[in-house]
């Protein structure tokens, strides 16, 4: 039996008051580390995945919707442009380096997209089995693809036309899984890569079988000369600087393509998410604030019934220190049981996020990380309890034992 | 032999109005003493100048060869924590532990080993041995009186005070309790004093004060 466990058992036995104190605190710490947690996964997503890409090369459209497509493949491409125009593009001086993307199917709900081998090794995939693929319809997967739709090498299946699953499928061309990548944190998980002759094979048809589709696929050209090919987007890497200032304007301004920089997008993205953050944070720590409130006043309370236990403490020999030490425990035990519950708060609360992304948009959170901004909230969450406590440890000390015993 | 207990010339006054003075008290271990008088006497600022609780004005006190004024606030706690034992004329307890929890945690106040086999003698002997995983506030009356004793003896000190030990309990728990004080505090070799204004008690004691 020591102070410790008499501030354990004394807060135990006021139930209501602490709940309430906990449960306060738990939302309010809870709901501050999981913005915190979600902004980081979404940063480091997005910029894991901008990876060597300056810029973006695609239809005339949103550029935010571009980059959005091209590059996370989580909205539906602006149209197409001409492999061809695009090409020229690459032997501009500024460009080190340009790779060619196809799509606008999917399989169950994941990407198909057509591409070179430089795509996956500029997000440094390794292959967990297998190979890259060879000849068109080829294909290997990403390690969630893989693992969500349990397919494996030899497996084959139809492509369905558009990008949610229960597309009308292509099935005079079944791929072929030739490969499957280790897990890369990037987008190449989420997709099923395969040559971008598959993709043009596979709609070059369809556009003779039937022509409604050529609208969709803005390949009116293509329907005309068939050696002239068309690609959803290029992604670009500069040689210099340079490029930032020059291209973007060219392409703009000289050609029927549309050019847009992740960076400056995403960077506009996250401006407006930063209102919405903020706005959140605001309210959390309006959550956290009541709670100390409610942390006082509890203590405050319990200690006008416990005057006469605390003037009993010090008749039995417990020092002015001791009682203060009580009291500050009853507080830094239930904040920090609160910070505790928070954080579990938070981890429960962000695996559920990361659920329902993977259902909607076969995103995952990858990586529990203890953040350097949750050794502040700790802080904080002890400093709340501090000062929750001063006052009652304050009166604690200067308790009038004598008068405090005859009122009793 | 010397004095076990002294008091000497104690004035205590809470203004200007409000005064006591206090007869002289001269203890030796083991003897017993009965202070009787009305309400409003200032029994209880006697209890307390002599448990250490209350500062007096002017006058001495000395237990065990240590007089109070020579300690420090800090050390007067952790002596009185040692050395004397207290009884409320309410029994009091903390709410939130066991009898046994609450006599382990007085041990550790007054900075004392803990120890079960001591709280077990000291409740066998007030028979609430069988109460100790109890919480106090659920035992009745009589054990809850018998508790706040042992309370006071569990860390056997040279004094025991008790105040009105024994003025809300029927004749028969009255003799009870007063007796079990006497034997207790005689076990111990411990010097006992009662503040009351239950006459019921003056035949218990030979040693009486009236104020």
């Amino acid at each position: 039996m020591n102070i410790f466990k008499l501030s354990y058992r004394n807060t135990i036995s006021r139930p209501l008051s602490t709940s309430l104190s906990l449960i306060l605190f738990t939302l309010g710490v809870g709901m501050i580390s999981l913005l915190l947690q979600i902004n980081r996964h979404i940063q480091t997503q997005m910029e894991n995945n901008i990876k060597d890409i300056d810029m973006v090369v695609g239809a005339k459209g949103s550029p935010l919707q571009l980059i959005l497509s091209a590059v996370y493949h989580i909205d539906d491409p602006t149209g197409n442009i001409s492999f061809d125009e695009a090409r020229q593009l690459k032997k501009n001086r500024l460009v080190e380096s340009g790779i060619p993307l196809s799509y606008g199917d999917s399989y169950k709900g994941y990407r198909i997209v057509g591409s070179e081998h430089d795509y996956p090794n500029m997000y440094d995939a390794t292959l967990n089995r297998g190979r890259l693929w060879q000849s068109p319809f080829e294909v290997t997967i990403g390690a969630t693809v893989a693992k969500t739709l349990n397919i494996t090498i030899g497996d084959k299946f139809s492509g369905s036309h558009g990008l949610i699953a229960g597309g009308e499928t292509h099935d005079d061309h079944p791929y072929k899984v030739v490969g499957t990548f280790n897990t890369t944190n990037s987008v190449v998980d989420q997709l099923i890569l395969t040559a971008s002759e598959s993709v043009w094979y596979a709609h070059h048809q369809e556009s003779s079988d039937d022509a409604s589709h050529k609208d969709e696929h803005g390949t009116q050209e293509n329907h005309k000369k068939n050696t002239e090919h068309d690609i959803t987007a290029m992604l670009i890497k500069f040689k210099s600087p340079m490029g930032m200032i020059q291209l973007p304007r060219m392409v703009n301004e000289n050609t029927n393509m549309q050019a847009a920089l992740p960076a400056y997008e995403i960077g506009r993205l996250f401006n407006l998410m930063g209102v919405g953050i903020d706005t959140l944070s605001a309210i959390a720590i309006v959550i956290m604030a009541v709670s100390g409130l409610s942390v006082f006043i509890s203590l405050y309370s319990a200690l006008k019934d416990r005057e006469y236990e605390m003037a009993f403490m010090r008749a039995y020999g417990s020092t002015r220190w001791q009682l203060v030490w009580l009291v500050l425990q009853e507080g830094l035990l239930l904040t920090l049981s609160g910070f505790l519950l928070g954080i579990i708060f938070c981890r429960v609360g962000l695996w559920m996020v990361s659920e329902l992304l993977e259902t909607n948009y076969h995103y995952t959170f990858s990586g529990w990380v203890w953040l350097q901004e949750e050794w502040w909230l700790l802080g904080t969450a002890l400093t709340i309890g501090l000062l929750s406590s001063l006052l009652p440890a304050i009166r604690v000390f200067h308790i009038n034992i004598s008068k405090a015993l005859a009122n009793a | 032999m010397d004095d076990m207990f002294k008091t000497q010339s104690l004035f205590f006054a809470y203004n200007e109005s409000i005064y006591f003075r206090f007869p002289d008290i001269e203890l030796t271990a083991g003897e017993d003493l009965l202070i009787l008088g009305e309400s409003g006497i200032g029994k209880t600022t006697l209890l307390h100048l002599m448990a250490g609780l209350l500062r007096p004005k002017s006058g001495s006190i000395a237990l065990k060869g240590t007089s109070f004024e020579s300690l420090s606030l800090r050390k007067l706690d952790t002596f009185r924590g040692r050395h004397i034992g207290l009884v409320f004329q309410r029994p009091q307890f903390f709410n939130a532990l066991s009898l046994s929890e609450n006599l382990l945690l007085i041990q550790y106040l007054a900075g004392k080993k803990q120890d079960i086999k001591r709280v077990r003698q000291v409740t066998e002997r007030l028979a609430i041995d069988h109460k100790l995983k109890e919480k106090p506030y659920n035992m009745s009356q009589g054990e809850q009186q018998r508790a706040a004793i042992a309370l006071a003896v569990i860390n056997n000190p040279a004094l025991i005070l008790a105040d009105e030990p024994t003025s809300s309990l029927d004749d028969k728990n009255c003799m009870k309790v007063a007796t079990l004080l006497k034997q207790q505090a005689a076990d111990t070799d411990a010097t006992l004093i009662i503040i009351t204004h239950d006459q019921r008690l003056k035949n218990l004691f030979q040693n009486t004060l009236e104020l």
